[in-house]
């Protein structure tokens, strides 16, 4: 329970960021201010930090909550009722400081520590030494979301920094906070306020027709939530409005079902409550939130069967492989010798898309040019690894959001949402998404999902930007550097690693262990039709690293000297299966036969809750030349 | 010697640059430049065998010197050798058959202790040979003992003519090497033909719709799977490529000539695919005394993923390529690291490979060895021209075809020189 207090403390501090944030800060965010101390008054967002932008295991810690709120709802206050339920996920967050520790370093994630953070005026980077540890623990234990969330509480920090360290000192900031909230909270009624509660009654007593209890937890949502609206945008407010009274309805009808009208007045509330957290710290954002926003006018159970990811495409499906053809935006050609086995995999003649996407672009009207730019790069090949195929989607998305303008009539996040679709599925025509890729659509998503409809265009622009940022830097480089550094433990002087293809986590550990001057020797196994490991192989040797050069084939041959593996993977699935270059399985079981210790290395962003039994079920397919040609 | 030294000069040439390709080619003239070797030697007047069995071995030891990585040279010399050993003393069975026959002709009991106290020495040991050699099959269904039988079935060759012409030393001098000469014909013969014998156990193997694998290109292989096809037997082929040679797209190039229903596959794409496969069927290299398999480079790997996903993992070899010896550290000493340039383009990596630049060793080496040995608990069944097989049971196979005095060549012939 130590460790549960402790980490309890975190998220506040982490609000220390906003008030002090908010304060000095002109007209603007004056909004915002006000929402902050609302947030802590309903009880959720201290806590909604826990959870990553990126809600990699969501199905378990959703339906988990959702079904707790349910049932609670029923006379208690949400708020309330939802506590204890945070507190064990709490719980879990100081669990894993053990795991912290494994990495040697001391872990005080109370607030002292993070203001010795907030007062150090270090750039990103030079905070890695903080977000490393907390990311470290998903080595270990591999609760990664947790890492997530730890991770969030730095960089908001970080975030608010400038601002925040000259106002107060460290140690008042908690209770700082505290005061500030309840006060504040207390200040609020407002007109938009009264108007809110009136709406919450209507939505009540509809509800009440049904059943006694929800709808008592539904004013109080309403109340709580409709503080927020501050600012009224009336449109908003009409479809929350609107929203409420669907959800009574459903509620009414489902009489015994009484669960469904609490969440479904406590969605509307958290849609409110969101953007104060989006604007000022965007991975705030509690991905219950928002399944609760979507999920709120749905039966439980269906709700439950939404976090299962839906069923990929089978191409072996004629009626459907038409219909996403009509869509598709330039054409592909189906290969003529169709491999049967992969029946259910899209199968293309590759080669001539290329010139076919250039001869369109003019008529591609619709495609920004950074998506185009990188869908080509796709195609081509320019651009390949989970990282960096990643990293350049999201780099283009920033640009399309930062070009975006929305037009008449239209909202933004409705419309915004449907662009990206629609580049993303042009993406996927070019080469069929990675999982990490998957993720990160998923997050961005859900961070234009949840952007406050109190924010303007160009806030709400610079907001995603700074969302898609934060991705990158967290998810994808923090997380390598903090991998290189616990894989590099591992590593000892005498040591013959071995790694196949070209990873660039695993090439950044070789070069990170070489420059600690662990002596050791590289093997470098390799394939066709890519020999992605010349490239690796060239590089290291430009860092003067002794290697090793084979084919895969001689793997078993080599593998007597090596007294590690390290192995990069595409995503690591939720049944514990590694998805990964094609290859990686014969090294790992060849090593295996060898009695010699395998080290996957995935940042866990790439972490996906399908499950997959072997590689045919699902994979992407290469060129067929690629093959036949040498 | 003088004679036949050109042909010699020209095998040993040929082992040593790699080109005859494959152990079927090169174990055919091998046992084609013994035959002429048995041939032209001049057989003295005493121990004709002892001289046959000396020039042999003093050829094959440099054979073998010359290429040890090619088990298929030792082993046809050693069979070569068991089959002088064999017509000497099915001669000499005779002989004493003859002899006896025309003295005594009691029953087999009597018979086989007259030869034991009258006769030579190497009756007694051919007859000790035959009593420790186990049970086959057939004898087991001929209810006669072993002991009996054995000599019989030995004699079969010349049997008919050596009891007329036994007492004719001179035509029996010819009579071995003629007998020699046609054993090893008919070695040849099997050589050549043990493709079809083994093609022959197809059907029983490749079932309808069945999904097989492959590693690289093996005529054997070839012929296995084109010997069910004809039998109208439909079923898929999956054929990894088997890098660093890519013989594999020669084999799917025959095999869709033929009319199979082909896949390629890269070699890393084995253990993607081998869970949808009902049978790996490679052919091997050498099949060494143990079971255990010298094949080429990557076959470890799919026995491995064969093994992981409980798929039967059949090896075909013909029988020049038993070998009897067992093998010690396999992987090292029976391999051959082939060149670099299979692998890399020097012309990129000059700078690395350059031994004279900094420390003096290379920042880079690159392996690319030419076999792999697949240990025989990842066996799961041999065919080879003799039917199928466990891979415990090779050692008795072995036994089959040579002789325990034969299963090290070169210091007996080391020491004769």
């Amino acid at each position: 329970m130590d460790a549960r207090r402790v980490s309890q403390v975190v998220p506040k501090v982490r609000q220390v960021g906003f008030v002090t944030h908010s304060d000095p800060n002109p007209p603007p965010q004056a909004s915002r201010a006000q929402s902050v101390p609302i947030e802590s008054n309903s009880g959720t967002p201290s806590d909604s930090p826990d959870f990553s932008p990126v809600m990699i295991p969501p199905p378990r810690h959703h339906s988990e909550n959702l079904s707790h709120l349910r049932s609670a709802a029923v006379a208690v206050p949400e708020s309330s009722s939802r506590r204890p339920m945070w507190d064990d996920r709490v719980a879990v967050v100081g669990s894993y400081n053990p795991g912290n520790s494994l990495l040697g370093q001391p872990v005080s994630p109370n607030s002292s520590e993070v203001n010795s953070e907030a007062s150090t005026t270090l750039g990103w980077f030079g905070r890695n030494s903080s977000g490393k540890f907390s990311a470290g623990s998903s080595f270990p234990g591999g609760g990664f979301d947790l890492t997530t969330v730890k991770m969030e509480n730095f960089t908001q920090l970080e975030g608010k920094k400038p601002e925040a360290v000259p106002e107060r000192g460290g140690g008042a900031a908690v209770e700082v906070h505290n005061e500030v909230s309840s006060s504040t909270a207390k200040a609020k009624t407002t007109k938009a306020e009264r108007r809110a509660m009136q709406e919450a009654q209507r939505a009540a007593k509809a509800a009440t027709k049904g059943k006694g209890g929800g709808g008592g937890v539904e004013v109080n949502n309403r109340e709580s939530s409709s503080n927020t609206l501050k600012a009224k945008t009336t449109k908003a407010e009409r479809r929350e409005t609107q929203e409420a009274q669907r959800a009574a309805k459903a509620a009414g009808k489902a009489q015994g079902n009484k669960p469904v009208a609490a969440a479904g007045g406590a969605g509307p509330g958290n849609i409110l409550r969101q953007p104060s957290q989006n604007r000022d710290d965007p991975a705030v954002g509690s991905t219950i939130a928002g399944s609760d926003r979507r999920g709120g006018d749905r039966p439980p159970e269906r709700e439950r069967k939404k976090d299962v990811p839906p069923p990929r495409m089978q191409f072996d499906d004629q009626g459907r492989v038409n219909k996403s053809k009509k869509r598709a935006v330039f054409n592909q050609p189906e290969a003529k010798n169709r491999v049967e086995l992969f029946r259910h995999l899209p199968q293309y003649e590759h080669g001539s898309q290329l010139t076919d996407l250039e001869s369109k672009f003019l008529e591609l009207d619709s495609m920004h040019p950074a998506v185009y730019k990188v869908g080509v790069q796709y195609l081509a090949g320019d651009v390949t690894g989970g990282n960096a195929r990643c990293i350049a989607m999201l780099r283009a998305f920033q640009e399309v959001i930062n070009d975006y303008s929305t037009p008449p009539g239209k909202t933004l996040v409705r419309d915004l949402t449907a662009k990206i679709s629609s580049y993303v599925s042009f993406l996927i025509e070019c080469r069929p998404l990675s999982m990490s890729m998957g993720n990160a659509i998923r997050f961005q998503k859900s961070r234009i999902a949840k952007l406050p409809l109190t924010l303007s265009e160009t806030e709400a622009k610079a907001a995603l930007c700074n969302d898609i940022d934060r991705f990158i830097n967290e998810k994808i480089i923090l997380a390598d550097k903090v991998i290189v550094r616990h894989a590099a433990t591992k590593v000892r002087d005498g040591d013959v690693l071995l790694t196949y293809g070209s990873s660039c986590v695993v090439e950044m550990i070789l070069l990170y262990a070489h420059e600690l001057g662990k002596q050791f020797r590289v093997v470098v196994v390799d394939s066709r039709p890519k020999h992605e490991g010349q490239a690796l192989l060239r590089r290291l040797l430009a860092k003067g690293l002794s290697c090793t050069y084979t084919h895969i084939n001689a793997v078993s041959y080599i593998m007597h000297e090596v007294t590690r593996v390290f192995l990069g993977a595409s995503s690591v699935l939720s049944n514990g299966t590694t998805y990964s270059r094609v290859g990686t399985a014969c090294v790992a079981m060849v090593a295996h036969a060898f009695r010699v210790p395998v080290l996957i290395c995935c940042e866990a962003y790439k972490f996906h809750e399908r499950v997959q039994l072997d590689s045919i079920c699902s994979n992407e397919l290469g060129m067929l030349v690629l093959v036949l040609v040498r | 010697m003088t004679q036949i030294e050109p042909q010699n000069q020209l095998t040993l040439d040929l082992s040593r640059k790699h080109k005859i390709e494959g152990s079927q080619a090169t174990a055919r003239q091998t046992a084609e430049l013994l035959r002429s070797v048995i041939s032209q030697q001049r057989v003295p007047y005493t121990n004709q065998a002892g001289a046959l069995i000396d020039a042999v071995k003093a050829i094959g030891e440099q054979l073998i010197a010359a290429n040890p990585v090619e088990l298929a040279v030792g082993n046809i010399v050693r069979r070569v050798l068991h089959i002088i050993r064999e017509e000497d003393l099915s001669l000499t069975t005779a002989a004493i058959g003859g002899l006896n026959l025309s003295a005594v002709s009691d029953d087999e009991n009597d018979d086989d202790r007259d030869g034991d106290s009258t006769l030579s020495a190497a009756a007694v040991a051919a007859a000790a040979r035959s009593t420790l050699r186990p049970p086959s099959l057939q004898t087991l269904l001929e209810d006669t003992p072993v002991s009996a039988a054995v000599p019989q079935t030995s004699s079969s060759g010349g049997d008919s003519e050596g009891k007329s012409k036994s007492a004719d030393k001179s035509s029996r001098s010819r009579k071995l090497k003629h007998d020699v000469i046609e054993a090893v014909n008919e070695l040849i013969q099997d050589i050549v033909t043990c493709h079809e014998q083994i093609a022959e156990q197809a059907v029983e193997h490749i079932h309808q719709n069945e999904v097989i694998l492959t590693l690289g290109s093996s005529r054997t292989v070839l012929e296995f799977l084109f010997a069910a096809k004809e039998k109208k037997r439909s079923f898929r082929v999956f054929v990894a490529e088997g890098a660093p040679r890519y013989q594999g797209h020669l084999l799917a190039k025959e095999l869709v000539a033929r009319g199979l229903q082909t896949t390629l596959i890269t070699d890393s794409a084995v253990f993607a695919m081998i869970s949808r496969v009902n049978m790996v069927i490679v052919g091997a290299h050498a099949v060494m005394a143990n079971g255990g398999v010298i094949a080429p480079v990557g076959m470890n790997l799919v026995a491995l993923a064969a093994q992981k996903h409980a798929v039967p993992f059949v090896v075909l070899a013909g029988s020049h390529k038993l070998c009897p010896l067992y093998p010690h550290n396999p992987e090292v000493l029976l391999n051959e690291l082939r060149s670099p340039s299979e692998l890399l383009d020097f012309g990129e990596f000059s700078d690395c490979m350059d031994f004279g630049s900094g420390s003096g060793s290379p920042l880079l080496h690159v392996v690319n060895p030419a076999f792999d040995y697949v240990p025989p608990k990842l066996v799961s069944l041999f065919i080879t021209d003799a039917g199928g097989h466990n891979p415990s049971y090779m050692y008795r196979l072995i036994a089959d075809y040579y002789s325990a005095d034969d299963l090290v060549v070169q210091r007996r012939a080391t020491a004769g020189n």
